[in-house]
């Protein structure tokens, strides 16, 4: 199969990019995304010339490594499924393909299409967590978890840190992977002595890291590869407003 | 060199606590003044980064990739197993020990896997306490399910996403010491060479792989915990970052490498489709709690798995294996795929394939629950095949998986080169010849948790360390060393990519160094590995340049490492005159196929020193004694 794919190719973040059309005659409907910019790197390397760099690392749609837009959809068109994962089945033969990196003030380009997320560490740095230093946990069992609540933390917990939805946010928002975390934590009675601090924490980082406001429009749901619900920016709004209105 | 195993006297379930009491101890003020370097953020390094901040110590931790959160322990699907018996089955800290010891078919240190039994219990403890979501009843209880060849049900899970979930537990304890200050970290930053100076592990040089700058960092104590090597067959269900540019390094630097043969091959991974494949993908090994594995009885046989009779198949686990049927351990499954494939009797393109089936377990409990038990795996395996494993019978095939062997450690988990610790999946310690289901993350959360806060402390209080600067002469040495290797891969410029060149030398591993081996194969691996390392130097090129993001320098100075690791592979596998585990020689099988050990000649731990470029490695050996578990042969029948 054949694809034509328009790369922005950036040397580092203080260059200009622009964006730079390859041919792909050599395309197969069975590989995935990254595996046919990778091919086309071999090509770009035997001509002598610099191969496209994208962040990638797993390959099995789970460290979260990988991301970029598709024709101005993260990830591509496949609901569910990260660069890596994303067969060429999903295109036509002929097809016409644009790929940019993440675009937000928060993840400056570093090179291509790979971008620069530790704004997302610093958040979780900020809370995203138990303090449950190691040695002095209590029996496995001792704390009961109903399985409804440990089945809804693990459906936020699933999130993977890749940054679609803020790439797909209009306004740059960190709030769906924020959210993810403090949903993550506050179901579980073991997030409980923390969850105000944590709430007012973390959103104070996403501020500081200039990520946009939430205006609930929905993009980073549709985008996110783990299929992490709306809900959770619910539940983030709803533990900052009590925790702002109770915490000094 | 010496091999002092160093394991405490006494009764085996005494050992640990005894050692633990004989250790020194480090002032709780005085803690903050010694630097302990940790390369690697997965579960052992994490754990070991995030624990010895707690504790107080100055810490820096290392990981080439954007984030410690992206480490490949996140890959694990399956569980983490514990001797909770929280399921009333008959289990115990002695049978996860026996079971350990015998599944590594007696090529494991009894001491070493008794304390990793004995600490998995306060694992699942401390993971619940950080808030990993385990699997619950719905009374509220921990969930359990039996894995990989074991008999009882101690396997704990987070869906098949375990081990992602356990390294964000681990992840968010390592971020809040970033955020209170005891941990530095340093992504997108490789190890390039260990620095000794005076007979000791003082330091690292590394790459910043944005600005390509290459600095010292000086220590009192450095931990490796940089997983395992099975990129070097090129396709493994490794991440494709993985590598073994840090223990290799180390080993040049004198630390002795253990068992580099033993590898394991995993039964359950989606076969290869084409020559432009990057990597495998591992399907977890809990689809064979209700997937039933067969092939056609007729060799060349081409109809559609749907239309082929019940009467015509070949369950060939469940005919060989009554009593452990499709759950025998990794080793037996993968070379017995691999057996009715050489027969002919393979499936799908190639015929490198075998049927995993689900049809009847479907049947027995409703498609709803075969959803809910393994539904992400069922769509990524549909994502990447393109066919519905619920209406026809998936096709795996066995593939690279895990690396047994590693740096050679002691009880205290510390090399051959004092003040270098190996973790995880990077020493060679806990499984033997073949590690079992669920075991790898339990091993690299009790190295980084519960072993390393202990052996670390009674390293430093008992050594007199002088203070050294990045000026040190060994230093400047090694980072002179390293900037001229950079150089030296980039001023090649010949006709050939990095990746061309580790295609061919996965190939020939593959071949000669894989699922099954003979002396006359590796014979001949060696030479063609010499002779495509050869190729390398001279052939390779590398576009770009130093001072930049470059990825394709990043791996050719791993394929570097791995050209000379592959010849390691294959004289270790050719001194092995025996078959064990994941280590399968041709020669030594009993007459029903099934791996002969050689107890009498083989029963040690081989460790191999290296001798300087192009002299062959010293081989030392570690006697292994079994004083509880008395080696016999595995039958799974």
């Amino acid at each position: 199969m054949r694809l034509i794919l328009h790369i922005w190719r950036q040397k580092n973040g203080s260059s200009p990019g622009r964006m730079v059309r390859y041919e792909m005659d050599d395309a197969n409907e069975d590989m995935s995304m990254l595996e046919c910019l990778d091919v086309l790197n071999e090509h770009l390397i035997l001509k002598g010339e610099e191969p496209v760099t994208f962040e990638h690392d797993c390959r099995e749609g789970i460290c979260g490594s990988c991301g970029f837009m598709i024709n101005g959809l993260a990830h591509g068109p496949s609901r569910a499924t990260t660069v890596c994962q994303l067969t060429l089945r999903n295109f036509k033969d002929g097809d016409i393909l644009y790929l940019e990196p993440w675009r937000a003030k928060a993840f400056p380009v570093l090179k291509d299409l790979m971008v620069d997320r530790t704004a997302f560490d610093r958040i979780i740095a900020a809370g995203g967590y138990i303090s449950a230093d190691t040695g002095g946990a209590p029996d496995g069992n001792a704390i009961l978890i109903g399985k409804d609540a440990a089945d809804s933390s693990m459906d936020a917990a699933a999130c993977i840190g890749c940054g679609a939805c803020v790439a797909a946010c209009p306004n740059a928002a960190a709030a769906l992977f924020t959210g993810a975390k403090v949903s993550h934590l506050g179901l579980l009675p073991q997030g409980q002595p923390e969850r105000d601090r944590r709430a007012l924490r973390m959103v104070a980082q996403v501020g500081e890291e200039r990520f946009g406001s939430c205006t609930n429009i929905g993009e980073c749901e549709a985008v996110c590869p783990k299929e992490i619900k709306l809900d959770v920016i619910a539940r983030l709004n709803r533990d900052f407003r009590s925790a702002s209105l109770t915490s000094r | 060199m010496k091999l002092d195993s160093k394991i405490p006297s006494g009764p085996i379930d005494q050992k640990w606590d005894r050692a633990k009491f004989d250790m020194k101890l480090v002032n709780p003020a005085n803690k903050r003044k010694y630097n302990v370097i940790i390369v690697g953020s997965g579960l052992a390094g994490g754990s070991a980064a995030a624990s010895l901040g707690e504790l107080g110590y100055n810490v820096k931790c290392f990981c080439f990739q954007d984030s410690p959160r992206r480490a490949h322990s996140i890959a694990a699907q399956g569980g983490i197993n514990a001797a909770k018996n929280y399921q009333n089955d008959g289990d115990s800290i002695y049978r996860l020990f026996y079971d350990t010891v015998k599944g590594g078919d007696f090529r494991a240190r009894e001491a070493n896997v008794y304390r990793l039994a004995q600490n998995s219990v306060r694992i699942i403890d401390q993971c619940v306490a950080q808030g990993v979501p385990f699997a619950r009843e719905y009374g509220g209880l921990l969930s359990n399910r039996s894995f990989g060849g074991a008999q009882v049900s101690r396997t704990f899970y987070a869906r098949g996403q375990t081990g992602q979930q356990l390294l964000l537990g681990c992840y968010q304890a390592l971020e809040r010491q970033i955020d209170a200050g005891t941990v530095k970290m340093f992504p997108r930053t490789e190890m390039l060479d260990l620095i000794v100076i005076d007979g000791r592990a003082r330091g690292i040089i590394t790459r910043n792989l944005v600005t390509g700058q290459i600095e010292t960092h000086m220590a009192d104590a450095v931990v490796l915990a940089t997983g395992g090597y099975g990129n070097v067959f090129f396709l493994s269900t490794n991440a494709k970052g993985s590598n073994a540019t840090a223990i290799w390094r180390a080993y040049k630097r004198g630390a002795a490498f253990g068992n580099p043969c033993f590898t394991q091959i995993h039964p359950t991974c989606i076969p290869v489709s084409g020559d432009y494949q990057s990597k495998l993908t591992l399907m977890s090994e809990s689809l064979r709690n209700d997937g039933r594995i067969w092939v056609p009885k007729k060799a060349g046989d081409t109809r559609t798995p749907n239309q082929i009779p019940e009467e015509e198949r070949d369950y060939f686990l469940e005919r060989k294996y009554p009593s452990f049927g499709n759950l025998v351990p990794r080793d037996v499954a993968s070379r017995n795929a691999k057996s009715v494939c050489d027969e002919g009797r393979g499936v799908g393109p190639g015929g490198l394939g075998v049927y995993l089936d689900f049809a009847a377990a479907i049947g027995r409990l409703s498609e709803a629950v075969i959803k809910e038990r393994y539904g992400n795996l069922f769509d990524m395996y549909q994502r990447i095949t393109d066919e519905n494993p619920y209406k026809v019978p998936m096709r795996i095939y066995p593939a690279i998986h895990y690396t047994m062997g590693g740096l050679w450690v002691d009880y205290q988990l510390m090399s051959t080169v004092p003040g270098l610790f190996v973790l995880g999946e990077a020493n060679f310690s806990d499984h033997g010849a073949n590690r079992l289901g669920a075991s790898a993350l339990m091993q690299g959360l009790s190295d980084g948790y519960f072993v390393i806060p202990y052996t670390v402390g009674d390293y430093l209080a008992n050594s007199k360390l002088d203070k050294v600067e990045v000026d040190h002469t060994e230093a400047r040495a090694c980072l002179e060393g390293v900037a001229g290797l950079t150089k030296r891969l980039l001023s090649i410029q010949g006709k050939r990519t990095v990746d061309s060149l580790h295609r061919q030398l996965g190939k020939i591993m593959w071949d000669n160094c894989g699922m099954s081996r003979t002396g006359a194969g590796l014979d001949k691996a060696l030479s063609q590995v010499r002779g495509l390392r050869e190729e390398f130097w001279q052939n390779v090129t590398v576009p770009g340049s130093s001072d930049d993001i470059n990825q394709s320098l990043e791996k050719a100075g791993r394929l570097a490492d791995f050209l000379e690791l592959g010849e390691l592979m294959c004289i270790d596998a050719n001194q092995r005159k025996e078959s064990c585990g994941g280590h399968f020689r041709e020669e030594y099988q009993t007459p029903e196929g099934e791996a002969q050990r050689d107890d009498e000649n083989f029963s040690y731990v081989a460790a191999w020193e290296y001798q300087g470029p192009n002299q062959p490695p010293q081989l030392h050996k570690e006697p292994l004694e079994f004083e509880y578990v008395h080696p016999s042969q595995r039958s799974y029948k």
